[in-house]
């Protein structure tokens, strides 16, 4: 059995990292719904990419088709009952051939948390500065 | 865009780039007479792999395409545009902004008299929603086992009477005082010789607080009707305010709404002219057209206003009404913050993004 979070549990095969559902206490669509969102942005590193059928990594820029390669097979949100202040995030990753290679759906799910929180911070900045500019000039 | 053309009469787009009708349906939604179309939005990065088209919105992209307009902004309310954002995030800041800012409100009473007509629960009730303009940032919580101090409570009183022989009078939010100095009613103990205890263990007097001093913590609006009292009656009340969010009830929402919609985009689809375009221009009840005059006594109607639409679709009803295409622009929100009063509304804004960062940095501590 997983350790036991006060507010995350991850649900999943201990063999195959790649597919675990994760169980939020305290949440909503409010955060459900952004992090579906960031977590079908998921893009692997354009410049490397597993090769198949041996463990090393090769550069495939000449191969025009890998131009898009997510990292997310599929992924999406519950929440069991509305009553309860729990929602089921699943993830799903592609990952290589091979299983050692295959990203942890953990670690995918931890790369959209922080590309939202980024993303926010953008926001954050943007707007600040819009408003600082809107009140000089509208003194 | 109605026309139907073969598939393979279509004429050749290079690798990476959408064809019109597939960017079309990825960035509006059309609304048609009957129902819109094309209302999910394309989320998944490889949607359009097989075209070579990376449909991700990276950093970097996000960083270019985001911008902020700002319409409208007063010491209520804010009107602004928020371009290159998706729904996802748009509705996560709208729920934040409702129900998670926290906010002082009152939530204690105690009732030492009332006479007048308002029941007890009501007008504790009454005195919960009244909106205060107290900072909620220079707040922290007042759990159970908490102590109430200066810190987490603010106290109010309310005195008022109603003298035999005079006529009804009113009781307003501006006879609310504020007591820095925290509770001054007495708990009642059984044990004569122990000492006087009050309701609130005030360390130091509010109004010595360096943040609070600088604006006496009132209410926000001093012409709320609290209560209303007949000849004799009397009310003397004491309420203690502290930090809440709007989950927990709505008294505790700092704004009185906040939402936002879709820019709206109207297209002609053919040239209108002469009567027909005065008969577009008067069907609309937002003026969202206008008429052009082309010299010669010619007028053709132009778009003159498309953000007013409000979807009413008078201009699409009706047989052979093929003359507009109406569509919403799926990236853009026009969002709209009216504050109660504690903060200001691009406050209230940046508040809203930070605690979906601290969500975010609360789920990734979890996770590793």
């Amino acid at each position: 059995m997983e350790g036991i979070l006060l507010f995350a549990m991850e649900h999943g095969s201990l063999s195959d990292l790649s597919a675990s559902t994760f169980s939020l206490m305290d949440e909503d669509h409010t955060l459900a719904n952004s992090v579906r969102f960031t977590l079908n942005q998921e893009n692997m590193d354009s410049s490397v990419v597993g090769c198949m059928g041996c463990a090393l990594r090769h550069n495939f820029y000449a191969y025009d088709m890998w131009t898009v390669r997510p990292r997310v097979v599929f992924c999406g949100y519950s929440i069991p009952h509305p009553s309860d202040n729990k929602v089921n995030i699943r993830v799903q990753t592609t990952g290589t051939i091979s299983s050692s290679l295959s990203d942890p759906a953990k670690d995918v799910l931890k790369d959209a948390l922080e590309n939202l929180t980024q993303m926010c911070q953008l926001v954050r900045s943007t707007f600040g500065k819009t408003v600082d500019d809107f009140k000089v000039k509208n003194q | 865009m109605s026309k139907k053309v073969s598939a393979l009469d279509m004429p050749d787009v290079p690798m990476g780039q959408l064809p019109e009708h597939l960017n079309r349906q990825r960035t509006r939604v059309t609304c048609n007479a009957d129902a819109p179309i094309h209302t999910d939005a394309v989320h998944y990065s490889g949607a359009y792999s097989l075209m070579g088209v990376d449909n991700s919105m990276g950093l970097e992209k996000f960083s270019k395409n985001f911008k902020v307009e700002i319409v409208r902004l007063s010491e209520d309310e804010i009107e602004f545009d928020m371009i290159g954002i998706d729904a996802s995030l748009a509705n996560a800041f709208r729920r934040i902004l409702i129900a998670e800012i926290p906010t002082m409100a009152i939530e204690k009473v105690l009732m030492v008299n009332n006479t007048s007509l308002i029941a007890d629960e009501v007008l504790s009730h009454r005195l919960g929603l009244i909106p205060l303009d107290a900072d909620p940032r220079l707040f922290e919580y007042l759990s159970e086992n908490d102590v109430p101090n200066e810190r987490n409570t603010i106290v109010y009183k309310l005195e008022v009477s109603c003298k035999k022989d005079s006529p009804r009078n009113t009781v307003k939010t501006s006879q609310l005082k504020w007591l820095p100095n925290g509770s001054e009613l007495e708990m009642a103990t059984l044990d004569k010789s122990a000492k006087v205890k009050s309701y609130t263990s005030f360390s130091c007097s509010q109004d010595s607080l360096p943040e609070i001093s600088k604006k006496p913590l009132g209410v926000k609006h001093d012409d709320i009707i609290i209560a209303k009292l007949g000849p004799g009656q009397a009310i003397e009340l004491e309420a203690h305010a502290v930090k809440g969010i709007g989950k927990v009830h709505a008294k505790w929402s700092p704004v009185a709404s906040a939402w936002y919609r879709m820019l709206p985009e109207v297209v002609l689809l053919t040239e209108v002219k002469g009567q027909d375009a005065e008969k577009l221009v008067n069907k609309c009840p937002v003026n969202v057209f206008d008429i052009e005059d082309l010299g010669h006594g010619d007028k053709k109607a132009v778009v003159a206003n498309p953000r007013a639409c409000t979807l009413c679709r008078e201009c699409i009803r009706g047989v052979n009404e093929e003359l507009v295409e109406l569509g919403r622009v799926k990236h853009h929100f026009i969002f709209t913050i009216e504050s109660t009063g504690a903060l200001s509304p691009e406050e209230l804004f940046i508040e809203a993004v930070k605690i979906l960062e601290e969500k975010c940095d609360r789920l990734l501590s979890e996770l590793s």
